[in-house]
């Protein structure tokens, strides 16, 4: 292992000219920061689409400024039509789900903290990092391209079910072009993040600092190695199903295309495909994706949670246990958003058992974080107050799955805006608070000056209570049978709901205005910042025996040793309340 | 290494802009007029033009009119005060003719070029019906579409060789401005969201074309003096769309008279194309049928098997078959 | 800023929990025989979610509270975990979790592990952009076939035009009533009535793309997949007039398609049904 790092050393010299520095790196750190902007900008786009759609549900007639020059034929006069909803949806959950939600927690802090966290100089295969990097940028590229085609973005929704995603432009606006676009983006997309895949695995196994046994790995590194193993195998098969797809699509293959279709009075001709075969295979990857964006959540929350705390995790092993079990049944699962799909039903009762069996280590997970807060010295810094709310989150958005992990009840609730709270809670919300966690924990090691509290805590307070307020209510419409996806709300049922979805849309907005002072705060610390120390927060692992931002080569040449776990504070005899893992320091209860 | 990679990527943005670039120029190309269409038009004798006349008759039994059930929405129920509605295709005139019958000039018109009438034409929907159910519009003309209903309708033509479009208008919008660059005849409209809903656009090059009223007749006016072949095209009795064609003289100020008869067919024209019949799927047992929809749906078993073995995958495909 | 986040906490749980309880928004009345399992699953499961809902939030308030940061010198408790607490919690929430979801098997396994009784009224119903037919049997008790869009001969390997929809001229199903002795006396109509108290099964078919029908007060959904049959059976036993609604984003009116069902009396639902011949 020694020998591999001299190597990486001698290799890695800092480029001095501007392209292969900052555009072209090979540097974790700066593809880290790439990616983190790369899904910073996502993230507003997406969150623009989620206020339009909140828009338009609660004043279908308004008349939105500029909106027609962006598309003249889905929002005629800048009023959103039907179809253009469901362009902003389609739209929305990609943006959000591909490249919000996978790329942040994973590309971006993953691949910022993972080499530094172990001792390494950089990733195992930095050409991969590059290249997995700007792969993504050309998915994004291809994705944003569908907003100004003629046609409009297509209008299938993130999961695009065929037939309605495979027979063409006859299934609606948006589905002829923009629709190839979009299953060319998402396989475009399935391969970087496959790239990324295996250099995280690669560098997980091999890169680690002398003495850092798996055991003592921080819980951020196996969240991010987890995700890796899930991203490589569940990637793979949403690859393999957007070729079918897009072969159906244009190369007159039949795998999703049953016979006998007459969509708009026009005759499909193909046939012998299953739709089923779709959504068995898009969920194979749907469901594991869910974990893909929420574990590197989970290891964020309880790093920070331990490390302002001032107390060891509680039960080290059981979480890394936990994450792995959901690893594992993350595969085993996919059946449970197809209850009613016309599955047999009798694999629908066998994915609901096993869905159930997903929620103990979640269980677990959750009485550990609160078991570290017993008997804690809380310091309440902003990047503590986020992990506390993912953990109120987390139990939230959590326990709804129950409900809709059983079949009997899943009839009722299925594609109702009970879904919509639950996974914009759990998978959303939540992953959204981890990656918010993260930047206000590590920004200061990023870019050397500290992000301003009291910024950082306003916004906490209305994002918390905002998303409350968004996404509980949505509960109760499900009770009430809301159907999701719908672009207007006309049945007899829906209509005494609408004061319901007025008070949503106005807690969006607020929420969504909020998330502006969280911007504004990012990019004037970025200059005007207090200058960070080495270690600011006190806190444990390796990333923070390094200057603020750390130099090109990370450790300057030198390889740490380490002696301790990630999450050694507040030992009894101890000089600090925190003991740094590579402090040769003697521990009387060291495990 | 480095400058190859970079040469990689440089590929790779390419062809995405390349990509994007394509679709950039596609946009336009629907709107663009053909390339005649911009030549100056033909100047034509005012004083030397004539006109056919006609009158588009039926024979045979009294198609069948189908109702129409717009239970699913009330909004258009109530328009219609309760009272039931039928079918437009296939309706007859009380005096034996057709009405909604498009007559154009099919050849002949060729050597000339008509300027695109700055007027457009209306479509209206009013009681969850499309007014008028057929009518003619020349190539680059503006189609006005216009909603008297309180209800979102959505206007989805079914073109073969224009562009296929489906938009949305919602109560009280603004008239929708389209136009159809090629000529095609007929184009059918649809609504999806009330599936009866139906208007046919007949899109020409010449300005020579009519539809038959309520006295089944139609005036063509306005033909220089020449040989023309006249076509009448009709939805069809419940059997799809039917075409008769005629050739007519036309001299100087000459009013030619052109009937056509469309006759009747007992049973349907389209089960002579009719292919090999196919064993109803539903002529099993409920408990079969039961056992069939089990055992049809191995997809799940088959997403299974996709991680090892593929062995399953074409039995699935052969149980999906109907 | 602890009391803040304690407080913030327990207000946000209180009032979340406060609106399940007042059931301010609820579930419609169930008018179906096997809606009342379902519904008592649910308050099951509210109940014992709703505990640890409170329980998990309320532990994490106080804790937040209690273990703040007091600025007295005090070291947080050196502590790696309990392994015994671990395992209670992990054998704990097994026997919840799986439990629960055991306990409403007798519900899946009623509504779709056995089929109708043979005496059911069997109804076919169609799902398309964006609208749904539904086609009784008439007096033969046999649906006649169904010929849409073009079939593929495997003999030939080509496409046959099959098709005799025609959605303007009412033929939705493009049944061939000349020369299908069974489709003579189907009935098409685009309103679903049935008889009250009596069994029916659904046999839910699409010409298109994926639908779902969905009635709520029957507790009922189920996707229309084109290329199957899906069968449900149901029983109502309140009279009414009820919407159904499409669940699955079939398109750009999906929002628009709806169509009524109604619940009638037995002479009710057989004059309505005469009249619906009629007019065919």
């Amino acid at each position: 292992m020694a020998e591999m790092q001299a190597e990486i050393v001698h290799r890695h010299e800092a480029p001095k000219a501007f392209i292969w520095k900052y555009i072209f790196s090979l540097d974790h750190k700066v593809i880290g920061i790439q990616y983190y902007l790369l899904a910073l900008f996502s993230v507003f786009v997406g969150l623009t689409l989620s206020i339009l759609m909140r828009i338009h549900l609660v004043w279908p007639q308004a008349s939105i400024p500029l909106l027609d020059k962006v598309s003249p034929l889905g929002a005629p006069g800048g009023v959103i039509s039907p179809e253009y909803y469901l362009s902003l949806l389609t739209l929305h959950g990609t943006i959000m789900v591909f490249f919000v939600l996978t790329t942040a927690p994973q590309g971006g802090f993953g691949n910022y903290f993972l080499p530094l966290q172990i001792g390494a100089e950089d990733m195992a295969f930095p050409r991969l990092n590059m290249l997995s990097f700007w792969t993504t940028f050309a998915g994004l590229a291809v994705l944003m391209a569908t907003f100004f085609i003629h046609d409009g973005p297509p209008i299938g929704g993130w999961t695009s079910y065929p037939p309605l995603s495979a027979v063409g432009g006859a299934a609606g606006p948006g589905m002829a072009v923009g629709e190839t676009l979009w299953v060319v983006s998402i396989a475009i997309f399935c391969v970087a993040s496959m790239l990324g895949a295996i250099n995280f695995i690669a560098t997980t196994l091999d890169l680690r600092a002398r003495g850092l046994s798996l055991m003592k790995l921080p819980l951020t590194c196996w969240a991010w190695f987890l995700t890796a193993i899930l991203g490589l195998l569940s990637f793979a098969v949403l690859l393999a199903a957007g070729v079918l797809l897009l072969l159906d699509r244009t190369g007159g293959t039949s795998f999703f295309i049953p016979g006998g279709l007459l969509v708009s009075d026009k005759p499909i001709l193909h046939s012998g495909g299953s739709p089923l075969l779709w959504q068995h295979l898009f969920w194979f990857f749907g469901h594991p994706e869910v974990y893909i964006a929420i574990l590197p959540g989970m290891g964020v929350t309880s790093h920070v949670l331990s490390t302002f705390a001032r107390k060891p995790i509680f039960g080290y092993r059981a979480m890394v246990y936990a994450m792995s079990a959901i690893g594992v049944l993350g595969f085993c699962v996919w059946g449970h958003h197809m209850f009613v799909s016309g599955m047999s039903p009798y694999s629908a009762f066998a994915f609901s058992v096993l869905t159930m069996a997903i929620a103990i280590p979640s269980a677990i997970k959750t009485f550990n974080w609160i078991g570290t807060l017993l008997g804690a010295k809380i310091r309440f810094s902003t990047p503590m107050l986020f992990s506390i709310g993912f953990v109120s989150l987390f139990v939230t958005g959590g326990l709804s799955g129950i409900f809709l992990g059983q079949p009997p009840l899943d009839i009722y609730f299925h594609d109702t805006y009970f879904v919509l709270a639950h996974f914009h809670m759990i998978m959303g919300v939540a992953s959204i608070f981890g990656i918010f966690t993260a930047t206000y924990f590590w920004f200061p090691k990023m870019f050397g000056r500290m992000m301003n509290e009291t910024l950082g805590k306003i916004h906490f307070w209305i994002t918390f209570v905002g998303v409350y307020a968004i996404f509980m209510p949505m509960h109760y419409l499900g009770l009430e049978g809301n159907p999701r996806r719908y672009a207007e709300f006309i049945d007899n049922f829906l209509l005494p709901l609408m004061s319901v979805h007025r008070f949503i849309s106005i807690a969006a907005f607020i929420t969504g205005a909020a998330q502006l002072i969280f911007l504004f705060n990012l990019i004037w610390s970025l200059f005007k910042g207090k200058k960070a120390t080495e270690n600011p927060w006190e806190a444990t692992t390796l990333e923070w025996t390094v200057p603020s931002p750390p130099p090109f080569d990370n450790f300057a040449g030198k390889h740490p040793v380490i002696y301790h776990g990630a999450y050694e504070f507040s030992v009894p005899g101890a000089e600090k309340d925190y003991i740094m893992q590579n402090s040769p320091e003697e521990v009387a209860a060291d495990h | 290494m480095q400058r190859k990679i970079f040469l990689t990527l440089c590929c790779v943005a390419a062809l995405v802009f390349v990509g994007c670039g394509q679709k950039e120029t596609t946009a336009p190309e629907e709107s663009a007029t053909p390339a005649e269409q911009t030549a100056a038009p033909t100047p034509i004798d005012q004083s030397t033009v004539g006109s056919i006349t006609g009158k588009v008759s039926f024979q045979g039994t009294k198609p069948k009119v189908a109702r129409i059930m717009m239970d699913q929405d009330p909004v258009c129920v109530e328009k219609h005060g309760g009272q039931p509605v039928y079918a437009e295709d296939g309706e007859l005139n009380s005096n034996g003719t057709l009405p909604n019958v498009f007559v154009y000039v099919k050849a002949g018109a060729e050597k000339y070029t008509f300027a695109t009438p700055s007027t457009p034409v209306e479509l209206d929907q009013d009681g969850c019906m499309y007014k008028p159910h057929v009518l003619g519009i020349m190539v680059g003309q503006t189609l006005s579409i216009l909603t008297k209903d309180a209800t979102t309708h959505n206007i989805h033509p079914m073109p073969k060789d224009n562009r296929e479009w489906n938009m949305s208008q919602a109560p009280n919008a603004a008239p929708l401005d389209q136009k159809f660059s090629r000529p095609e005849i007929m184009i059918p409209v649809k609504c999806n969201q009330h599936p009866w809903m139906r208007a046919y656009i007949g899109v020409t090059k010449n300005p020579f074309f009519a539809v038959t009223g309520s006295d089944g007749t139609y005036t063509i006016e306005g033909l220089p003096p020449g040989d023309y072949t006249i076509e009448a095209w009709s939805a069809g009795f419940g059997s799809g769309e039917v075409r008769q064609e005629l050739k007519v003289t036309v001299g100087a100020k000459e009013s030619k008279t052109a009937d056509f008869t469309f006759k009747g067919v007992s049973g349907s024209i389209r089960s002579a194309r009719r292919g090999p019949e196919f064993a109803p799927a539903l002529a099993v047992s409920r408990r079969e049928r039961y056992l069939t929809w089990v055992k049809r749906d191995n997809s799940s078993l088959a997403a299974f098997c996709l991680l090892g073995e593929t062995s399953n995958f074409s039995g699935l495909v052969r149980s999906q078959l109907i | 800023m602890a009391l803040a986040v304690a407080l913030v906490v327990v207000i946000i749980t209180l009032l979340s929990g406060y609106f399940f309880w007042a059931h301010t928004w609820w579930f419609p009345i169930d008018i179906s025989k096997h809606g009342g399992a379902i519904d008592r699953q649910f308050t099951l499961t509210l109940i014992i979610t709703g505990i640890i809902f409170v329980l998990a939030q309320l532990a994490l308030a106080y804790a937040v509270w209690r273990y703040r940061d007091r600025g007295d010198g005090r070291k947080a408790r050196y502590s790696h975990g309990n392994n015994k607490l671990e395992a209670t919690w992990t054998i704990a929430a097994t026997v919840l979790f799986i439990g629960l979801t055991l306990m409403g098997y007798h519900i899946w396994a009623g509504i779709h592990f056995v089929g109708a009784a043979p005496g059911a009224m069997r109804v076919e119903v169609w799902g398309q952009q964006f609208a749904w037919y539904f086609r009784y049997p008439g007096p033969d008790g046999q649906f006649g076939p169904v010929h849409i869009g073009d079939k593929y001969d495997p003999a030939t390997g080509k496409y046959i035009d099959d098709n005799k929809v025609d959605d303007a001229t009412g033929n939705y199903l493009g049944l061939d009533r000349d020369h299908d002795a069974a489709s003579k006396d189907d009935i098409v109509t685009a309103t679903l009535a049935v008889p009250v108290n009596q069994q029916v099964e659904l046999i839910l078919r699409s010409k298109d793309v994926t639908h779902s029908f969905f009635v709520r007060e029957l507790r009922l959904k189920q996707d229309l997949v084109p290329g199957m049959e899906i069968p449900i059976h149901f029983t109502a036993t309140k009279t009414g007039r009820f919407e159904i609604a499409c669940a699955e984003l079939c398109g750009l009116g999906h929002y628009k398609m709806r169509a009524f069902f109604e619940v009638m009396t037995e002479p009710d639902y057989q004059k309505w049904l005469q009249n619906m011949a009629a007019a065919q």
